[in-house]
């Protein structure tokens, strides 16, 4: 009881409503006429699949890579497919990877997390341990600080989930850090350091400042409900919110309460920001105001022709609230404001939409997020004149999809 | 329930009048109720007729009502929904939670290296041993001088690179502090083998790096001692984290709507460099097709799962998982290459250090095996033990089950 027939059938049918522009016409929907082998047979039962995938014709949606960016895919990176996805919360199949020396297969029963440095009583939690610490919920995103480095140079990849998906946006379950520092009887004053590292190969260790520390740090080990997956640091992984993805160490075993700040290869060779002089920034950790049009992009060209259409995309900040987002469809000479699908949480991805008309002439597509700073997400041009060419890492400027009368949209820059 | 007031209230009203006479007069005789019934929709539609008479600032003043006491209701619950959640509470001392740590779990975790050199073991290394120990561990992925090799990092070099467009991070061009190459060649290096090198090699490594960056000469021997005394010559090119300052006040004023630009053009293509991945299950506009042509593209098929003759598949996918921890130096399959250990399709059966272009180790090159079952479990199972001066790093695979199943997995790559 092959279902493909028909469904090719339906595939064929909808190609040709579409070329119309309306659903009507041709004569009566088979799909609707016709029994359909769904509406006759029976479908799976509860248990064929214990924890299920999405179904087989969302093929589309997977994380990918760009082999040249890296030596090895145990060093490297991909990107979330945010081209097709809506809402905010990012499911953790999907959500971008990045990992220093591979992902790891670490036991609630193996893992050990140690608290040491300038505390009165260094300590050594098991998983059962920090089950028992009163715990909180958050939504946040999580950007690596390369997200969209690639388009320094000029209009490169020409996918919105190559330009822009070195980030997701999850509801972690976990202990504010403050409370493990508080157990350790940690010194807590300003000019301490909180040196982290996971317990892969790479140990990727970072510094961060004792007040974020005590602000709103978590050590997580749920997401979206569930356990974290193992590429994400199962069981335990630190959640440092609207910073860099870098500083979000998976794997977590260590807390080290510190006088200076450790200048591990992380936070010197790499994450740091080199400028038009050659000399460079440091301790860059705010992921400053963003946004992207997720559709139509490169990926989803508008297939429906000229009429009603929704433009949608995500903003963030890692200082807050995003308050607005405007939209342009002539490369920025004329903005609207779009209409935030719902108040944004601090820190964590906004959904905004644009319900507007197409018709059917080119666009040049942008966004451009504010947050309740006031900050203005800047232009590549803004950006270009004050940190020059040879960055890398905290490019946040404005994307712009050119979108021609097919409904195809390009990666492309604008005077 | 909606948060939002529901501006429909009044007209609910009205019919909720209606049909509340119409209930209460279902007792009646039939002919009764039917002329009540009539009275009633008379009524009623007095009532909407009075009703639509009513000025409409009447209906707007009431709306405005209904809507503020709707906002208050809102608010009263949300106050006292919040009075529910908070904050995981700081504990007034400790939970008790977790054991001391030990001071040797203490030495083992806490290994980090801070830039006055706190946390330095005592130990010394020279350059020219450092070389031999470089091209032993070191060489296969940064090159026999620290050049870097395919897309592995460079670690000498690069001098007045910095202000370029594509500047050359290195150790010598970029890195701050000595500190930062010692801890992490000691702790995450080398890659697959990380925290295997001894103290004094170690410190060799380290020397032949500064060596190969001209900041000493050959003589040079690097120790716990004279470690703070090498001065690194990007030492002061770091400024930290000044966005709030340069960017932050420039950026966030309130961004223009209308007439931002009198003209714009596009300045560059994502098309024109043309290095965006694309494969099979991407929208097929991504490889150039039409919409409309995409839309009526088939669904690719699945391939049927091929089965391999003579060996249990089961065994043939664990060794391909196992395989994973070989795979960041070897590749095997359709076009594997030579990375920083030799492609090993058809390795089974081989004549060991016969794999072109491939720069073994004399070791192997001279070693006069042929991989077979047994060689290959023993090399595998102990690397450096089964053929002394190999250049593989790879620690070795300590369980038999995983042995023979990448065996197995080797064999079926070797036709």
């Amino acid at each position: 009881m092959t279902t493909r027939r028909n469904f090719l059938r339906g595939a064929a049918m909808g190609a040709g409503a579409l070329a119309a522009g309306k659903a009507s016409a041709a004569g009566p929907d088979p799909l609707i006429t016709e029994l359909q082998d769904w509406a006759s047979f029976t479908g799976a039962g509860v248990d064929e699949t214990p924890y299920g995938l999405p179904i087989r014709f969302e093929t589309d949606v997977i994380r990918r890579n760009v082999e040249w960016l890296t030596a090895s895919p145990i060093s490297s990176i991909n990107f979330t497919p945010i081209h097709a996805l809506d809402g905010t919360i990012t499911p953790q199949g999907c959500a971008f990877e990045r990992h220093h020396s591979g992902a790891i297969e670490l036991s609630k029963q193996d893992y050990r997390l140690m608290i040491n440095g300038l505390v009165d009583k260094p300590l050594v939690f098991t998983y059962a341990d920090l089950e028992r610490f009163p715990r909180e919920n958050h939504v946040y995103f999580c950007e690596c600080a390369a997200n969209t480095g690639m388009e320094w140079a000029g209009a490169q990849l020409n996918a919105v989930q190559y330009t822009h998906g070195m980030i997701h946006n999850m509801e972690y379950t976990g202990i504010p850090l403050r409370l493990l520092l508080q157990e350790a009887g940690a010194q807590m004053d300003d000019n301490l350091w909180v040196y982290v590292e996971g317990a892969d190969a790479s140990s990727n260790g970072r510094s961060i400042p004792m007040a974020k520390a005590l602000d709103d740090v978590l050590v997580a080990f749920k997401a979206n409900g569930e356990a974290l997956r193992m590429e994400h640091g199962y069981p335990v992984r630190l959640v440092v919110p609207g910073w860099e993805g870098n500083m979000w160490v998976k794997w977590l075993r260590r807390i080290e309460v510190t006088d200076a700040a450790v200048e591990s290869r992380e936070e010197t060779s790499k994450y740091t920001d080199v400028l038009e002089d050659g000399t460079a920034r440091k301790w860059t950790w705010v992921m400053d105001a963003k946004s992207v049009i997720t559709s139509p992009s490169p990926q989803m060209p508008i297939e429906h022709g000229p009429g009603p259409m929704v433009i949608s995309g995500l903003a963030w900040s890692g200082h807050g609230q995003i308050t607005r987002v405007d939209v342009s469809k002539d490369g920025g000479m004329t903005w609207e404001t779009a209409r935030l699908g719902k108040q944004g949480d601090s820190k964590a991805l906004t959904r905004f939409y644009l319900d507007t008309q197409w018709d059917g002439k080119p666009m040049l597509l942008q966004s451009r997020a504010m947050d309740e700073t006031g900050y203005v997400q800047p232009t590549k041009a803004q950006l270009r004149e004050t940190r020059g060419e040879n960055s890398v890492y905290h490019n946040n400027c404005i994307q712009t999809w050119a979108v021609n009368e097919q409904g195809v949209a390009e990666n492309v820059e604008v005077s | 329930m909606s948060k939002s007031p529901n501006i429909m209230l009044p007209a609910l009203g009205v019919t909720g009048i209606v049909l509340g006479l119409a209930y209460g007069l279902s007792t009646r005789t039939y002919k009764a109720q039917e002329a009540e019934v009539a009275e009633v929709t008379a009524q009623a539609a007095l009532i909407r007729a009075e009703a639509s008479e009513t000025k409409v600032s009447m209906l707007e003043a009431r709306l405005v009502e209904v809507q503020a006491e709707a906002e208050e209701a809102i608010a009263v619950a949300a106050a006292s929904v919040q009075s529910l959640t908070g904050p995981a509470p700081v504990a007034n001392g400790a939970l008790g939670l977790g054991r001391a740590a030990l001071p040797e779990e203490i030495a083992a975790w806490d290994v980090d290296i801070l830039p006055d050199g706190r946390g330095l073991p005592e130990g010394r290394g020279d350059v020219l041993t450092g070389e031999e120990v470089f091209a032993d561990y070191c060489a296969s992925c940064h090159g026999d001088f620290a050049e870097g090799v395919d897309n592995w990092p460079v670690l000498a070099g690069g001098f007045d690179t910095l202000a370029d467009v594509d500047p050359v991070k290195t150790v010598g061009s970029y890195w701050p502090y000595l500190s930062t190459v010692w801890d992490y060649v000691h702790r995450s290096m080398p890659f697959g083998g990380a925290q295997t090198l001894t103290d004094d090699e170690v410190y060799a490594i380290v020397a032949y790096i500064l060596y190969s960056n001209d900041l000493v000469d050959e003589e040079f021997e690097l120790s716990h001692e004279n470690f703070t005394e090498v001065a690194m010559y990007n030492t002061d090119g770091f400024v930290i984290d000044d966005r709030a300052a340069v960017e932050y006040a420039a950026w966030s004023a309130e961004p223009c709507m209308e007439n931002c630009k009198q003209a714009v053009e596009i300045t560059r293509r994502a098309s024109m460099v043309n290095v965006t991945p694309v494969d099979e299950f991407m929208h097929p506009v991504m490889r150039g097709e039409m919409v409309h042509d995409a839309a009526a593209k088939a669904p690719v098929e699945e391939p049927e799962p091929v089965a391999e003759g003579g060996v249990d598949p089961a065994l043939i996918a664990a060794g391909e998982k196992v395989f994973k921890k070989c795979a960041a130096c070897h590749e095997v399959g359709d076009g594997a290459k030579n990375k920083s250990g030799p492609q090993l399709n058809a390795i089974m059966g081989r004549a060991a250090g016969t794999v072109e272009k491939f720069r073994y180790s004399k070791a192997m090159a001279g070693s006069g095996l042929t991989w077979d079952e047994e060689t290959m479990a023993s090399f595998l199972e102990n690397p450096k033990g089964f053929l002394k001066g190999t250049k593989m790093s790879f620690r070795g695979l300590a369980k038999e089950e995983d042995r023979a199943a990448v065996i197995a997995y080797l064999k079926s790559v070797s036709p």
